[in-house]
């Protein structure tokens, strides 16, 4: 066999060699890795947002957007949450049979686009709050104000000066507490209001624009690629020191960790915990962490009948090892916590009696019936930690006899799933709405009704948790006016829930943001919308 | 007359195209396990909430009306709202389709600049290094994960070398000095004489670019190699050499041309494959383009931006079929109409 010789190819091969190197060197600038001075870039998987307006905003990322944006009444103390601070009040006080609230707000307020921030403004954005009815309105409707009667309910009484009336006597302090949610944040009437459509109170238009009298107001939202926001020098307080936050929608969390190596962001927000590990002799990084309302669980749906007797349910809190997950995937992301309440809140308990032990949990499983164990799925989210606690969990529930099969699926897959109650078991993360117990007794420790057309549908709904007791006492709780008495009834009704509930509570998040050290001031707050970036200063 | 029923039968059978298109994708988007309320209210929201999105998305109409009303508009332009970004579909697909066509073009010149001179070589050559060397290189090119491959390019070309930029489209230096006008960043910095930009946004481009040039020239050399040895074997090369014409005007001026006849195809596919967007390199590289898109709509189940996102893909490859159409009369006489 012979082949013909080989034609004329090197020269072009020379050239296109050439032309690339010139493209490439054209490409390469010594570029310069590091970020304005005046300019903070944040690295952060944001594709949750769907919307800025605080009426309908409830998504993760969202919140810390309105957090920084926008302004409420009050806000809490983001290093001693159960402590209230003015934000647009002045000061605030409770009528004496506990059920009207006032307000005065500080004097001389405005709006980013200039406009004068009244009491006229923060009526009508709670109100609109309220009539638009979005996701989150529950957070303020659970007070009796519903459309036909927040007129009268939510009232101005001076220019600075504005009540609310509840149609219970609530515990004062879960009043308050809602009050800091984005949902009652203040937007400028006059502006929404001149872009109204059909009587859409602007929804419309504030679904991608911005409103507000914050530290920071919101010049742009790309979704899945940046969130802009600048200094607003009308804001009230000190103003930020930053000239412009942005945040990068990075994906990806190698990525974003090469990106804060190089210095091409200043913070980093999703790190993995290799990430972390390998970051940690980094000598321009540096690392904050907080615990986060978050809580880690699995939960055995009741309408399974095996998973519904109560000697299989407790059996599964005796087959989780706790702490080995804690030392390996958690580590440094979360806490083994086994309560519903997250530390750091009203009436948050730290009891954890239960920890991996195959003895106890196959006596239990043998007085239930299943000497031999039996065979059980799990709808897990293909998403990390998730799926390797899912993992650790099938190797000690092989132990106890439980073979466990995992379904794999996407988060909303999942998610539609177990909110149609047709799952066995299900594990996922729970984050407190707004910062008082209530938000989570409510879901964890209520259900009213059962049924499958019931009107609410808490999780212990989406297990089928029967608990009329329970409920009634949670319901009790959030009318108690005495901290203490509300602190120790919380206490009671966790310590039922760790004994009986179908739920295992896992870990309590924390969150950990990496920063280039030239980054000053960053805290991450217990909650999405108390991370406040406005405090931030670069040098 | 004959040409005006000629474009009436091309007219009805892209119509038929774009209609079936559009009832697969919405059927099996209507059967995927996902409720597309949780989107939209969330996983919180209060049971009448999920009631009232639910109607107002018409979830609660049969999925043949649903289906009625989504052509009825689509007919007259309208493409929906986003769920997930809360704007017009159109607007969403006018951004994300430019920064991808930016990507594919320069992939498909990489993968087709390369990939048919190696694929020539090493049919030219064959069993010789070279051919060997394609078919590694080949075969490397379609095994290799494209994830790890771009955050290895990452990790050495980026954070080590330094010689490109990192993952987005630009600096966000640049990011607010610029007026969009195609969206095609190195077009719309140039047209501005911002050099530096412009350099800049190269410099960004460089790396995803390679990434999918060297996917496409893995396939695009292989084809080429097996299609040369094809024609190279053919009687008329034979009668070439007997003639005493030289090697290289065989190989480039007749065996290739004949080869490229149906390689046109090949490399307008490849070139379609890159146009939807691949959505692990944009994601490795945030890049902001359509298979990040559809496959975040996907997700979640939103789907007016899935069936919008659809039909950008269907008109690609209905646009590069009917080009290649036209390259292969171009090329070969015997397909043109007498």
């Amino acid at each position: 066999m012979s082949f013909p010789p080989l034609p004329p190819l090197n020269r072009r091969a020379a050239a296109a060699a050439a032309l690339l190197t010139l493209l490439a060197a054209a490409g390469a600038p010594p570029l310069q890795a590091a970020t304005p001075k005046d300019t903070l870039v944040v690295a952060a998987a944001f594709d949750d947002i769907i919307t800025l307006d605080p009426a309908e905003a409830f998504e993760i990322s969202a919140g810390e957007v309105m957090g920084n944006a926008y302004d409420r009444l009050l806000r809490f103390d983001v290093s001693d949450p159960s402590k209230l601070v003015g934000d647009l009040a002045k000061s605030w006080s409770v009528s004496a049979d506990g059920k009207t609230f006032s307000f005065e707000l500080k004097p001389g307020l405005k709006f980013a686009s200039g406009n004068a921030l009244t009491a006229e403004d923060v009526v009508w954005s709670l109100q609109r709050a309220v009539l638009l009815d979005k996701t989150p309105a529950f957070i303020l409707t659970q007070f009796g104000f519903a459309k036909d009667n927040v007129r009268e309910r939510i009232k101005q009484t001076g220019a600075l000066t504005l009540t609310l009336t509840t149609d219970k006597v609530f515990a004062p302090s879960f009043v308050l507490n809602c009050l800091t949610a984005n949902v009652a944040a203040v937007v400028d009437k006059k502006l929404v209001l001149s872009k109204e459509a059909n009587g859409d109170m602007g929804y419309g238009w504030l679904k991608t624009a911005y409103a507000g009298s914050g530290p920071l107001k919101i010049r742009e939202w790309r979704a899945n690629e940046v969130v802009a926001m600048e200094r607003n020098d009308n804001y009230w307080g000190p103003k930020p020191a930053l000239a412009r936050v942005l945040y990068r929608h990075l994906k990806e969390p190698a990525t974003q960790r090469l990106l804060l190596e190089k210095g091409d962001v200043d913070i980093a927000r999703n790190l993995g915990p290799q990430d972390l590990q390998a970051l940690s002799v980094h000598k321009e990084v540096k690392t904050t962490a907080t615990a986060k309302g978050t809580l880690y669980y699995f939960s055995l749906n009741q309408k399974n009948a095996t998973l519904a007797k109560p000697e299989v349910r407790e059996a599964f809190k005796w087959l989780v090892d706790y702490q080995a997950i804690g030392d390996t995937i958690m580590k440094n992301i979360g806490v083994v916590h086994q309560n519903f309440l997250p530390a750091g809140m009203l009436g948050a308990s730290s009891a954890k009696p239960y920890k991996l032990d195959v003895d106890k949990a196959k006596a239990l499983l043998a007085k239930a019936g299943f000497p031999n164990g039996f065979k059980v799925t799990m709808d897990t989210r293909s998403v990390q930690p998730i799926t390797a606690i899912a993992e650790a969990m099938q190797q000690s529930l092989k132990r106890g006899g439980i073979e466990l099969e995992l379904i794999p699926g996407d988060g909303k897959q999942t998610l539609t799933k177990y909110r149609a109650r047709q799952h066995d078991i299900y594990i996922g993360t729970w984050g407190a709405d707004y910062w008082d117990p209530h938000t989570n007794a409510d879901t964890f420790a209520r259900n009213p009704d059962n049924g499958d057309d019931a009107k609410s549908k808490p999780l212990a709904w989406r297990n089928a948790w029967a608990i009329p007791e329970l409920t009634r006492q949670s319901d009790a709780a959030v009318l108690e006016r005495d901290a203490n008495k509300r602190k120790a009834m919380y206490d009671e009704i966790q310590a039922e829930f760790r004994r009986s509930s179908p739920f295992v509570m896992l870990f309590q998040q924390i969150e950990v943001a990496a920063f280039r050290n030239n980054v000053e001031g960053l805290q991450l707050g217990p909650t999405s919308d108390s991370t406040y970036l406005f405090k931030v200063t670069k040098r | 007359m004959r040409r005006l029923r000629a474009a009436a039968s091309f007219a009805a059978v892209i119509a038929v195209t774009y209609l079936g298109l559009l009832a697969v994708t919405f059927f099996i988007g209507r059967v995927v396990p996902i409720d597309p309320v949780i989107a939209i209210a969330g996983d919180r929201a209060p049971e009448h909430v999920v009631q009232r999105v639910r109607a107002e998305l018409g979830l609660d109409l049969p999925r043949y009306q649903q289906f009625w009303r989504y052509l009825q508009k689509v007919s007259a332009g309208d493409f929906g709202t986003s769920v997930l970004t809360s704007r017009p579909v159109l607007q969403d697909l006018l951004r994300a389709f430019p920064a991808t066509l930016e990507l594919a073009t320069a992939g498909i010149l990489i993968g087709a600049g390369l990939g048919v001179p190696l694929g020539v070589w090493a049919a030219v050559r064959r069993g010789g290094w070279v051919d060997q060397a394609v078919r590694v290189l080949g075969l490397a090119g379609y095994s290799v994960p494209v994830f790890w491959l771009g955050l290895m390019a990452l990790v050495v070309f980026y954070a080590k070398l330094g010689w490109v930029a990192g993952p987005g489209r630009i600096d966000v230096t640049y990011e607010y000095t610029l007026t969009p006008v195609t969206g095609l960043l190195l077009l719309d910095t140039a047209w501005a004489g911002e050099w530096e930009a412009f350099r800049n946004a190269l410099s960004h481009l460089a790396l995803p670019a390679a990434l999918l040039g060297a996917f496409s020239m893995a396939y695009i050399s292989r084809m080429t190699r097996s299609f040369m040895l094809a024609e190279l074997a053919q009687e008329y090369v034979v009668a070439a050499r007997a003639k005493g014409l030289s090697e290289a005007r065989i190989v480039w001026r007749h065996a290739l041309r004949n080869a490229m006849v149906p390689l046109v195809t090949v490399i307008a596919l490849s070139y379609a494959g890159l146009l939807e967007g691949s959505v692990l390199t944009e994601t490795v590289f945030a890049w902001p383009g359509l298979g990040q898109y559809i496959t975040n709509s996907l997700q979640n189940a939103d789907m007016n931006a899935v069936l919008g996102g659809t039909l950008v893909v269907g008109t690609v490859f209905v646009g590069l079929n009917l080009l290649s159409d036209g390259l292969y009369r171009w090329l070969d006489p015997r397909t043109r109409a007498r």
